[in-house]
């Protein structure tokens, strides 16, 4: 009896996310490529598309552009990943929580960011080098977004690695780059795979970047999506590349999931062995490296951002200006920004709930574990769990449209659609920071527990409820500042106009003439900024993120 | 000696720590029991009172319901207007009179529901570049009782891809802001209800597209060249014609947006297809060799590119409220916009209103479109979303009388044929200009 009790309790949290997953992604996904292909086969629709040569050229890029990306990143990232995993030097938490502030800003951001990049170091046209509108651009972007899956991910495993094995091959005789390539690289592959593999998904589905910075030309799969769902509405075309995209996106995700688990596995934490040692010039190499990519489309911004009209000189006009409700906005931008901050705090707290219950599912699946459901149970969370992450906007806003349209689900026009939206991009951001957590826990301390007479779920909630409740905290820094940021998805939630958020009010800032809004056009965009980047500082001095898969 | 200390506190801090931790999970999964049932129950609510979702329980929604009290700043909206702008207002007791002719209009049309009007609600699906005064909806609602729900999702396309998605069970009772290039899909997509509004005799019939009267004007937008005033003087003056801008003349100085990706861009072909006929094309390989430059969007164009945001190029596609709004936004103030218009370039961009099918309300829907073209909304759109009005009875404000130039004899094309021929126009654009 009891024993039925603890099963049925013990399925709660998966059956929670089950059917929030499946309420407010799954099948309004499934609900938009069943109408896009009408009575047509999947296998016959994907065949037109990939016969036709102008989509395989553009599955093509979209490939291409992100290997190079993920690529890129990784070169970039990788020596600041060591050096702020093995050197001593003061700040280095700093540093790590710095290098995150790109990851979460809003893409509308970092494309005005680069565009004034450009246009202040001459880079947009005609002789010299010529950054604008090529696929370098988009290359940067990328690398400038996710220079910290990699400095985070790797730095983590980095510096977990026990230096002695280093150190007797140093005494034997071996070279420092000979005792990188055959005792450092060989253990940190597994860290590399999977740091590469989510950089690698974020490139292959971004929009924002790709459309702006690539200028007219480049086409992805994501950009056309939306171009085949809206410009054209010629549906049978968007659902069959929406198809092709998830197809693409769950396998990388299931790849990227396996890279993980043995990460985790190949070395448990030890904290013995990573005493940080020397500090050279390699160190501020790194550092300057670092500024230059990430500090310097950041610093462009701010200095637009209080630059007055006809270059005469900075002041805060611009941001005094925020509180101002032009006529052009339903809002002022201030008020865009605590609408935003109002959407962010319940989604928030819902992504933790789901990513927090899913965390728990993935790691120990409760009945059935046996006979091995569980697992299964578990591995499939993990990898739908995280598919939100390369999911496109549109497909999912369009897929709520037509899906929940009865009640008791018709929640179409109601305001709770904004936080839920969030919260089902926020999700992965939570999984991802807490599985590998509660993975990196020494099976040991669960086995002493156990031994010492506690039951399974008290076992669950004094060692992995206390040791996750760190990383909740990264988690929730996540989910908070991918909510602040939010574009695609909101811009097609219906929704009243008074709760126009900021990035909304950014576009359309940026969307009219005049000098005067330009202006504060940047001023929010610092202003959010601020926000998304305080949000990653707090949880970094919180939490403890160095097994978050980001 | 440091770890074993801190073995020792941490073992005996831990029945206290663990308690709480306890309580915590099990606050966890209340917490989210409650939520779910909160969320079911808005839900099911929300399908009597369109977004106004209310909740009884819990926290979350509460806090996003809020958002719009709690952030009013006390700018230039005053605060009742911007506490709750029309949406959950009460119809007030006493009825004022409408100040206006049209206030009359109104009434005939719900006669014989005038009743069930008082109190009830419409819902105005539109895209996020609408916006009015506070005190205009307020207006409506204060002369019928009805109070109105906006509702904004995306672009003018997105709205449209959206209502052809929901048809049947549309989002709202009314759709704003399609436009002639999106208009015949959305009469394709069945999703309005033919209404000839009293109002339109005040509208030029150049405007009416549907002979059914499925859709109604409201406003109109021209995208036009738009010029950079100093990079010209009489040695060079500013373009006139599309065909001046294949003049060596004026070589590598015009920017456009890809048709694909933006409206105007789109807008701006049609002009040239409008005006060439089968000749585009030639027209097209003649501006590629004379240097254009392309964009994705408008704001890559007017802002990147163009000499307003600090580019090099001083001509580009925008509208003809451009410079209006440079005049206004300008910073520090200006006496005359620094850009003009060739207005023998324009693009005619008409936005319509219609009554969804499977409307709610739709006898407010029809009141709400009647209140479209009084003068009271028409004379408050052009500085909100810098488009002009299209009922005669509008009253252009100074800024646009000023510095705003309207084509005699604008470009525009059939519906129906933008529609049919648009993805083989673009198409072949792409491989003329891009390739």
């Amino acid at each position: 009896m009891t024993g039925l009790v603890r099963r049925v309790v013990g399925a709660v949290p998966a059956a929670f996310v089950a059917v929030f997953a499946t309420v407010f992604f799954a099948w309004p996904i499934a609900g938009v490529i069943a109408r896009g292909l009408g009575g047509s086969s999947v296998g016959g629709v994907l065949l037109d598309v990939l016969g036709s040569a102008a989509h395989r050229s553009v599955l093509w890029f979209t490939f291409w552009q992100a290997a190079a990306s993920t690529v890129l990143t990784v070169a970039l990232a990788l020596p600041a990943a060591g050096a702020v995993a093995r050197l001593s030097f003061r700040g280095r938490r700093l540093v790590r929580a710095a290098a995150t502030v790109p990851f979460v800003l809003p893409t509308v951001v970092v494309a005005a960011a680069f565009e004034g990049l450009f246009d202040r170091f001459a880079l947009d046209d005609g002789d010299g080098l010529r950054l604008r509108h090529t696929v370098w651009a988009i290359l940067l972007a990328h690398a400038f977004f996710n220079y910290a899956v990699v400095l985070r991910t790797v730095g983590a495993h980095w510096s977990a690695l026990d230096t002695r094995l280093e150190d007797q091959a140093r005494v034997l005789g071996a070279s420092r780059l000979a005792v990188f390539r055959q005792v450092v690289l060989p253990r940190l592959a597994p860290s590399i795979a999977a740091a590469s593999a989510i950089v690698f998904l974020f490139s292959f589905t971004s929009f924002g970047v790709v459309l702006v910075l690539g200028g007219p030309a480049r086409a992805t799969l994501e950009t056309e999506i939306f171009r085949y769902a809206i410009t054209r509405f010629e549906l049978p075309t968007a659902a069959a590349l929406a198809v092709l995209q998830l197809a693409a996106v769950v396998a990388l995700v299931a790849v990227s999931n396996i890279l993980e688990r043995r990460c985790a596995a190949a070395e448990p934490v030890t904290r013995a062995a990573s005493a940080p040692r020397r500090r050279g010039p390699g160190l501020w190499v790194n550092l300057g490296l670092m500024t230059v990519l990430l500090g310097l489309p950041i610093a462009v911004l701010v200095e637009r951002s209080f630059s007055t009209g006809d270059s005469a000189g900075y002041s805060l006009d611009n941001y005094t200006a925020m509180a101002q409700r032009v006529r052009l906005l339903p809002e002022s931008a201030l008020g865009a920004l605590v609408n935003s901050l109002q959407f962010a705090v319940p989604a928030t707290a819902l992504a933790l709930m789901v990513g927090g219950a899913a965390a728990l599912v993935v790691i120990r699946p409760g009945p059935g574990t046996r006979t091995g459901v569980g697992n299964t149970v578990g591995r499939v969370f993990d990898v739908g769990l995280t598919l939100p992450l390369g999911t496109s906007a549109v497909t999912v806003g369009l897929g709520m449209l037509l899906v929940l349209d009865s009640p008791p689900l018709d929640i179409r026009t109601s305001v709770i659609i904004v936080p839920i939206a969030h919260a089902v991009v926020g999700t992965p951001f939570v999984v991802r920071t807490l599985v590998p957590m509660l993975r990196s826990i020494n099976p040991r301390l669960r086995e002493a527990a156990a031994v010492l007479g506690a039951s399974p779920s008290r076992v669950r909630r004094e060692v992995d409820v206390r040791i996750a409740s760190k990383g909740l905290a990264v988690g929730a820094g996540f989910a908070f500042a991918v909510s602040l940021g939010e574009f695609g998805a909101t811009s097609f939630i219906p929704r009243r106009p008074e709760t126009l958020t900021a990035p909304l009010a950014l576009f359309r800032l940026l969307g009219t003439p005049g000098e005067a809004l330009r202006g504060q056009a940047m001023a929010l965009a610092v202003a959010l900024m601020a926000l998304t980047g305080m949000a990653v500082f707090v949880m970094d001095l919180l939490g403890d993120s160095r097994r978050s898969a980001f | 000696m440091n770890t074993r200390s801190h073995q020792t506190f941490g073992h005996l801090d831990a029945p206290r720590r663990n308690h709480g931790k306890l309580s915590a999970a099990r606050a966890c999964i209340v917490t989210a029991l409650a939520l779910a049932l909160a969320l079911i129950a808005a839900a099911c609510s929300s399908d009597t009172d369109t977004g106004e979702a209310t909740p009884a329980s819990t926290t979350a929604p509460a806090v996003a319901q809020e958002s719009d009290t709690a952030t009013d700043p006390a700018d230039e909206t005053p605060d009742d207007s911007a506490d709750e702008p029309a949406t959950t207002t009460e119809a007030p007791d006493t009825q004022e009179p409408g100040d206006d002719t049209e206030g009359g209009d109104t009434e005939d049309t719900s006669d014989d529901s005038a009743a069930d009007l008082e109190g009830s609600t419409v819902t105005l699906v539109t895209h996020d570049s609408f916006n009015l005064s506070p005190e205009t909806l307020e207006t409506f609602t204060e002369s019928t009782g009805i109070t109105v729900n906006l509702l904004g999702a995306g672009d003018a396309g997105a709205v449209v891809s959206q209502a052809c998605l929901t048809a049947g069970a549309p989002l709202g009772d009314v759709l704003f802001g399609i436009d002639n290039t999106f208009l015949q899909r959305g009469l394709d997509c069945g999703i309005f209800e033919p209404y000839a509004s009293p109002a339109l005799d005040q509208v030029p019939d150049h405007f009416e597209l549907d002979a059914q009267n499925r859709v109604t004007p409201i406003d109109f937008g021209d995208v036009c060249i738009n010029y950079w005033k100093d990079a010209f003087d009489d040695t060079l003056p500013p373009p006139a014609t599309l065909d001046d801008l294949t003049d060596p003349g004026y070589a590598d100085m015009l920017v456009v947006q890809n048709p694909e990706t933006s409206s105007p861009g789109l807008a701006f072909l049609l002009a040239t297809i409008a005006q060439y006929g089968d000749g585009w094309e030639d027209y097209w390989t003649a501006l590629r060799d004379n240097g254009v430059s392309v964009t994705a969007g408008w704001e890559d164009a007017y802002y990147g590119e163009f000499i307003a945001g600090g580019g090099e190029r001083p001509i580009v596609v925008s509208y003809a409220s451009s410079p209006p709004a440079e005049f206004i936004y300008a910073d520090p103030p200006v006496d005359s916009p620094p850009t003009g218009v060739v207005t023998a370039s324009c693009y005619r961009q008409i936005e319509f209103a219609g009554v969804l099918s499977g409307a709610a309300n739709p006898a407010g829907a029809q009141a709400l479109i009647d209140f479209m073209l009084t003068p009271t909304f028409q004379d408050d759109v052009p500085l909100n979303m810098f488009v002009f009005p299209v009922s005669d009875a509008a009253t252009l404000p100074q800024a646009f009388v000023d510095h705003a130039e309207i084509a005699e004899d604008p470009f525009i094309l059939e519906p129906a044929e933008v529609e049919e021929k648009r993805n083989e126009w673009t198409e072949r654009w792409v491989q003329l200009v891009l390739r």
